[in-house]
């Protein structure tokens, strides 16, 4: 029966300075459920950019067949023309227009460029049937929930012909009843002959419904088992996605850590749009001097929803909850109260929210604390001029002058920027949101010696990130974050990706 | 000579526009057989930019913040119409007038900074809206008529000079004098930064090129006083205008607020996370933008002796293309005030030349819009040439 539909053989692809896929092999079989599962970062989705063109033949190295033809796709109609179709996380349905209209864009059925109204819609109905979704076809997206949403997707991948759909996270942002629904649709498009690729942090899911699992790790692939010869556990799986070997890719700190400088008590936020949807969902954490606590979690655990509800309320509504500092309660509703509170937060995007790229440094690095270099609203330049330098000298960011543009800086040095903004504002409390996202090793291992530097110095450091390896390197205590609760709380020296992974992923063991 | 080249490859974005200016006023002196730079056009094209200038300045924060605003126009007549019905029909005081004009101003951009600001509805529709909300208040309260004439102090303030001490019949040496002072001033003012430049180490222009920009800056300002001594001398209307382009200079290069204007328009979620608070800056760009319209509202109701139902109209559309011209971009965040200034006079010296050469306003309209968009072109050629 190895019917394979679709073989990628030795698939490189490098960024520059970054291998991202390194001979990755993988193949699915026509008709088989096959799930593609890794860290954060291991490279499931540039493989899969690679596959539906999004990286277009010539960016990469390697082969890919499809039906025993060999693909050269320059872009993702080339990719969908064949039959295969691809489900981002990020639905790309347009809002304000009906199911049927989302249903055939770029793929309408007409006449001379006049729509065929009739036949779209009976289509529509045909397609809405199998996808098992009753709801009218005039029906604005913008008044589904997610779920539905999702299954208007895969009726839009069968009105396209599909032969194989990748489906990535599809149900990060559904609610068990619309996962259930979702995975019994999969299992029915199979006995239609129809393959999915399913990418998923889900391990209860996969092996719920995968035929087959590949794992990538650092953009290779580490095994593909097979759910019908072996009994796969979920450890089993867990096993192969972390499996690596921790080298010096931290500096040696010696922690000093003293009393409770910070903390948060019974923290609840809701969504800003959603208005019932739970961001932050009861949460107590602290922070104490001197020491570097650690978030773990997948992308879309609430983890940058919690750092900013905290921080001045720069996210979310109807947030309540207390703060204390130093064990008295402290007013952070805003922004400024935050930071006049000693606290501060680094972005996860130092590009839409960290920096002003248009800028110079020296303005970017001041602009927290204008305060500090002027009097009576005047900027005292000289000042400016000096304490700037003293930051770029201190953290070493490489720069032809402080009055470079940040637009033109290393993303590195970028976050170091970020980072010397906020020493100059001088706080107690540092927050930073995946303060190492794409930059490279040796920029890393520059602002892991900041931190240490800064704990040392009797700052309370909160650091979130989505690389287990950097977690345990570098923090003292970790919590785990899912679905907007703490999950699990640990010291790092009694942690291990596997312990940490099993709270990240397991839903029943977790509700310590 | 390759530093030369450097030179001025680094500073043609600073300084193009300004060289685009004097290449425009030499090319129509010429064409105007030297009429452009009598003293009188000279004093002329002042006081008829004046109210551009002044508005450019409010405009000028408001385009830096992202936003724009299309009623300033409207905004500047209905202004003057409240001083018209104020002063000439019920006989109130006209500085008192004056004040309470100013309070309108400010009262019409809170309105409007209002609505953009803490409703987040864009500003372009806003100030759409107060376009054609002031233009028909201004009918309401003019009667469709013009209401005048205004009493002399009034007049004075477009159409008066300031008095020459010296007495002197047909050469008003004050403005010399005058002239001589602020030569020196900013001739100190550069001695300054430069000195402090070299203090913190940055490069500085070679000396050559420096003495040269202070002998034609000083020549710039001297020959302008001179021209404006051989008429009737400083008018009074620059002595209001000076002071508020060096003010709004200073406010956007030296101070917090000006600082994080820049920063709102360069990437406001950034500017908000560092605590800036953003929604009261927009709000108050807006209200400064009223108080300037209003200004310059009761500047133009001065010079026609009226206040009439059709003033203003179209300013907003030239207060804008002096930002654009001047270097300041469409998606906020980089504009000078300097820039702005230049980019008034240079639609001003447009206005003013085509009219002296007889161009009609249906060539005049189309000649300044292909000017606006020749400039923006540059700008980006600049921008994509230095990133």
């Amino acid at each position: 029966m190895s019917d394979v539909i679709l073989e990628m053989r030795n698939i490189t692809k490098t960024f520059p300075g970054v291998k991202a896929l390194d001979n990755v092999n993988f193949s699915v079989e026509r008709g088989e459920i096959h799930a593609l599962v890794g860290e954060n970062g291991a490279g499931k989705s540039t493989l899969m950019k690679v596959l539906s063109g999004v990286y277009p033949y010539g960016t990469y190295e390697g082969e890919i067949y499809f039906e025993g033809q060999e693909c050269k796709f320059h872009d993702i109609s080339q990719s969908e023309e064949i039959g295969l179709v691809i489900i981002h996380q990020e639905l790309a349905l347009i809002p304000y227009l009906s199911i049927t209209e989302n249903l055939f864009l770029g793929n309408e059925r007409a006449k001379n460029g006049i729509i065929d109204w009739n036949e779209s819609i009976s289509r529509t109905k045909e397609l809405l049937e199998k996808v098992g979704l009753h709801e009218p076809p005039n029906t604005l997206i913008t008044n589904m929930g997610v779920g539905k949403q999702q299954l208007v997707e895969i009726a839009k991948a069968l009105a396209k012909k599909v032969k194989l759909l990748i489906l990535d996270e599809p149900t990060a942002s559904l609610n068990e009843t619309d996962s259930e629904k979702l995975l019994e649709l999969l299992l029915q498009l199979k006995s239609q002959g129809i393959a999915s690729i399913l990418i998923s942090h889900k391990l209860s899911e996969v092996s719920k419904v995968a035929d087959a699992i590949t794992i990538l790790r650092d953009g290779a692939t580490i095994e593909t088992l097979d759910t019908h010869k072996d009994v796969i556990t979920e450890d089993r799986i867990i096993r192969g996605m972390v499996g690596r070997d921790m080298t010096h890719r931290f500096p040696p700190r010696e922690s000093n850590i003293g009393e409770v400088i910070f903390e948060v008590k019974d923290w609840n936020a809701y969504h800003p749009l959603h208005e019932n949807r739970k961001v932050s969902d009861n949460v107590n954490i602290h922070v104490r001097k001197g020491e570097v606590v650690g978030i773990a979690g997948l992308m879309g655990a609430g983890r940058t929803e919690l750092a900013m509800s905290i921080f001045g309320r720069a996210y979310g509504t109807h947030i309540n909850g207390k703060a204390y500092k130093h064990g008295k309660e402290i007013d952070i509703s805003t922004i400024n109260k935050a930071i006049a509170n000693g606290i501060a937060y680094a972005t996860e995007d130092r590009k839409a929210y960290g920096l002003i790229l248009i800028e110079e440094i020296k303005d970017n690095i001041t602009l927290a604390n204008l305060e500090a270099i002027s009097s009576s609203g005047v900027i005292n330049e000289p000042k400016e001029l000096t304490v700037t330098r003293e930051y770029r000298d201190k953290l070493n960011i490489k720069c032809s002058s402080i009055l470079q543009l940040a637009l033109n800086l290393s993303g590195g040095n970028q976050q170091k920027v970020v980072l010397s903004k906020w020493l100059f504002a001088n706080p107690d409390i540092l927050i930073l949101d995946e303060p190492t996202r794409g930059i490279d090793v040796g920029a890393k291992y520059e602002i892991y010696t900041i931190i240490n530097r800064l704990a040392s110095e009797g700052k309370g450091i909160i650091m979130i990130s989505s690389e287990l390896p950097e977690i345990l390197g570098v923090c003292d205590r970790i919590y785990v974050m899912r679905d907007g609760k703490i999950v699990g709380e640990m010291p790092a020296k009694e942690a291990s990706q596997e312990i940490v992974m099993k709270h990240i992923m397991f839903e029943q063991e977790a509700t310590e | 000579m390759k530093t030369m080249s450097n030179l001025f490859k680094n500073n043609i974005r600073e300084y193009g526009m300004l060289i685009a200016l004097v290449v425009i006023m030499i090319f129509f002196y010429f064409m105007t057989d030297g009429i452009l730079m009598k003293p009188i056009n000279i004093t002329n094209l002042v006081l008829q930019n004046s109210y551009v200038i002044i508005m450019a300045l409010g405009m000028l924060l408001i385009i830096v913040s992202g936003w724009i605003d299309l009623s300033v126009g409207s905004v500047a007549a209905f202004v003057g119409a409240i001083a018209g019905v104020m002063i000439v029909k019920w006989d109130w005081n006209w500085m008192l007038v004056m004040a309470i004009c100013l309070v309108a101003g400010g009262l019409i951009g809170a309105w409007q900074g209002y609505w953009v600001a803490y409703l987040k509805i864009p500003a372009f529709i806003v100030t759409l809206a107060g376009m054609l909300v002031f233009r028909g208040l201004t009918l309401v309260m003019v009667r469709g008529e013009a209401i005048g004439p205004f009493p002399e102090g009034f007049r004075n303030i477009s159409g008066g000079y300031i008095p020459d001490f010296f007495q002197n019949e047909g050469f008003h040496i004050t403005t010399m004098v005058v002239g001589v002072l602020v030569s020196i001033l900013l001739i100190i003012a550069d001695i300054r930064t430069r000195r402090n430049q070299e203090k913190y180490g940055f490069e500085v222009t070679p000396s050559a090129f420096f003495v040269a920009k202070q002998v034609f800056l000083t020549l710039a300002v001297m020959g302008f006083c001179y021209l404006m001594a051989s008429y009737k001398g400083i008018p009074n209307l620059l002595v209001i205008m000076f002071p508020l382009v060096a003010i709004y200079a200073f406010l956007t290069n030296q101070t917090v607020i000006g600082r994080r204007i820049y920063a709102l328009g360069g990437n406001e979620k950034a500017a908000r996370l560092s605590g800036v608070n953003t929604q009261r800056l927009l709000f108050l760009t807006f209200v400064n933008m009223g108080v300037l319209a209003a200004l310059a509202g009761m500047v133009v109701a001065s010079r026609l002796n009226s206040s009439t139902p059709n003033a203003g109209e179209g300013f907003e559309l030239d207060v804008i293309a002096a930002c654009f011209i001047g270097g300041a971009s469409a998606s906020g965040g980089i504009g000078t005030v300097i820039g702005a200034v230049v980019g008034a006079f240079f639609v001003g010296v447009m206005n003013n030349g085509m009219s002296l050469l007889g161009v009609g306003i249906d060539w005049q309209q189309s000649i300044k819009g292909f000017v606006l968009l020749a400039a923006v072109l540059f700008d980006l050629y600049n921008k994509n040439k230095s990133s």
